[in-house]
């Protein structure tokens, strides 16, 4: 959903393209034999190729290459059979080559798209331009001495994939969307973890504000921003920020920026200005990447399916409604951890109990599906109790609250707590003989024409089998023996 | 192509070599020259033919994924003029 913002001279629109960087998943970094594993030891995931020693030469990593290509399928982008990797030079401490290789002009993948979703059920398709292959590089920390960064290069040389949007986004809330899609489709094909806590997800945001349908204007680059919800609050900011200057008649500078996260602003890395020159050149130390189609071929046939054709599988196969196999999708896990679930049971009642029972316990626990303590397998058990009628679906929360704490299965709870549904008439019959025998006076009322009691009958009932009488015969009994 | 002395300022600056104004002059001049050696072969026409990237036809080497590796912090800390816990050490670099 495009969102515009009211200014004294008017109505602005926002215009954003992003930039992700994003970790490929990998035993072994781009160029180096070196592990990529986090949160080790400092430089102790370190080759002399990752630490810039001289004489060393980068020996290219085909899966990395591979599952770029994978990528590139997902999102629908034209896979370049010949690409070039380039130097990309600036000076950091946590840069030890002093250039970074990247792709420049010929970048392996270009021309993608991707579909977001937004809250109100609508669709866009947003542009991907590029997605290029680079190192990463080591990682600086700057308040462990007064005087002094420490650097760790264990991150230097990892292999990312940056994936740069068209700026195709008008709001924060298509920024998000877009952020969201993306990382779902990098987990369906296991070509990146997507946490962005661990940094292997990180976006740089390029925004500028128009009159709606107006020439573009002056952007800025906000950087390194780790967190969806961060983003959206950075967006904001940097919109408001640059409305304000140009409605004060002033103009807005390209530059970078960075988000305080603290003060809920962006500002000025003045420092970063004038080393924008980056002198890319073509890497002598590696020669043009050439791929067979062979090789494409057998990645596009080793797809799994994607988000958005699982949903829609989801909602013309199942007749599940748009919202619940979006949520459904989001994640792979829950989709499977779904389709086990919903496999030869029906697909509305797996939805709902999924959506509504088991994700409401995990988010309460702060557990993730992976460490859900209620099994497919399990839940099938409590759906099928259900649909036999053995269990109410009133009983049947508390059995997956009971479940969901104990681990034991539903069969067990059931049985153990004799919370079996009474099913056969004649007991039921006894039950509802008892009750209209005890309450003469109400059965009188009600066959004066009293309707209104009949709930009251039914909660009779209930009471005296103890919750266990199935309510669907209780009515229908219930009926037949106050009505004849 | 001949270079001015801001430029070889800009240039120096960017490869974090300190010159003085007096090298500066001096290097504009060597510097036209190399170009200007180099320019030669604009003379010859190269269209339709695609840039060499290698001596030899082949292709990119590439590698298995497989972690062969790492392991030797002290190795990679050998030559830091500084280092503590494991990190190297540098001057402040905060933005």
């Amino acid at each position: 959903m495009a969102s515009t913002i009211e200014g004294a001279t008017g109505t602005w629109e926002y215009v954003i393209g992003l930039e992700v960087h994003a970790q490929i998943v990998s035993n072994s970094k781009l160029f180096s034999g070196a592990s990529t594993e986090f949160g080790s030891e400092p430089n102790t995931q370190v080759s002399p190729v990752d630490a810039g020693m001289p004489g060393m030469l980068p020996v290219i990593n085909m899966t990395c290459i591979e599952q770029a290509v994978k990528t590139g399928l997902a999102i629908e982008g034209t896979i370049n059979r010949y690409s070039v990797f380039d130097r990309k030079n600036y000076f950091y401490p946590d840069l030890p080559q002093g250039y970074q290789i990247s792709q420049f002009k010929q970048p392996v993948v270009s021309e993608g798209r991707l579909v977001i979703e937004m809250e109100d059920g609508s669709e866009k398709v947003i542009g991907i331009e590029r997605l290029h292959v680079e190192q990463d590089a080591g990682k600086s920390l700057h308040d462990q001495d007064p005087s002094h960064s420490y650097v760790d290069l264990n991150r230097s040389g990892v292999g990312l994939m940056e994936i740069v949007s068209k700026p195709d986004l008008r709001s924060p809330e298509e920024a998000a969307a877009y952020v969201r899609k993306l990382r779902s489709i990098l987990r369906y094909v296991g070509t990146c973890d997507g946490n962005m806590q661990e940094g292997s997800m990180r976006v740089d945001a390029n925004v500028s504000v128009r009159k709606p349908g107006g020439e573009l204007g002056t952007r800025c680059e906000i950087k390194n921003l780790n967190s969806v919800r961060f983003m959206s609050r950075a967006l904001e900011y940097e919109a408001l920020r640059q409305i304000d200057i140009l409605e004060s008649g002033g103009k807005v500078d390209q530059e970078t920026r960075l988000f305080d996260v603290g003060r809920g602003e962006t500002r000025s890395m003045r420092s970063k200005e004038e080393a924008h020159d980056y002198r890319y050149f073509p890497d002598p130390d590696l020669l043009p990447l050439r791929l067979e189609q062979e090789l494409i071929n057998g990645i596009a046939a080793s797809m799994p399916e994607l988000p958005d054709a699982k949903r829609h599988r989801f909602m013309a196969e199942f007749g599940l409604s748009p919202y619940d196999a979006s949520v459904l999708v989001a994640e792979k896990e829950n989709a499977d951890f779904y389709e086990a679930v919903a496999e030869g049971r029906d697909k509305k009642l797996a939805a709902n109990w999924m959506i509504s029972e088991l994700f409401g316990l995990l988010n309460k626990a702060g557990k993730g599906i992976e460490e859900s303590p209620v099994s497919a397998a399990a839940l099938g058990e409590l759906l099928d109790l259900i649909s036999d009628d053995t269990i109410s679906g009133r009983t049947a929360k508390e059995v997956f609250a009971e479940m969901f704490e104990s681990g034991k299965a539903a069969g067990v709870i059931v049985e153990e707590k004799g919370l079996k549904q009474v099913t056969d008439t004649g007991a039921i019959e006894a039950v509802i003989d008892g009750v209209m025998a005890r309450e003469t006076q109400k059965v009188e009322e009600y066959r004066s024409g009293k309707d209104k009691l009949f709930g009251f009958f039914v909660g009779q009932v209930m009471r005296a089998s103890g919750g266990k009488a199935n309510p669907k015969m209780v009515n229908e009994v219930l009926k037949k023996k106050l009505d004849g | 192509m001949s270079f001015d002395k801001t430029t070889i300022a800009r240039i120096s600056r960017l490869a974090r070599i300190a010159t003085t104004e007096a090298e500066q002059e001096r290097l504009a001049g060597e510097l036209g020259g190399i170009l200007a050696w180099v320019e030669q072969l604009d003379e010859v026409d190269v269209e339709g033919v695609a840039p060499m990237t290698s001596v030899v036809e082949m292709n990119l080497k590439a590698r298995e994924d497989v972690v062969s590796d790492g392991a030797n912090a002290e190795g990679i800390l050998k030559n830091a003029p500084k280092s503590a816990h494991g990190f190297f050490v540098v001057p402040k670099v905060v933005e």
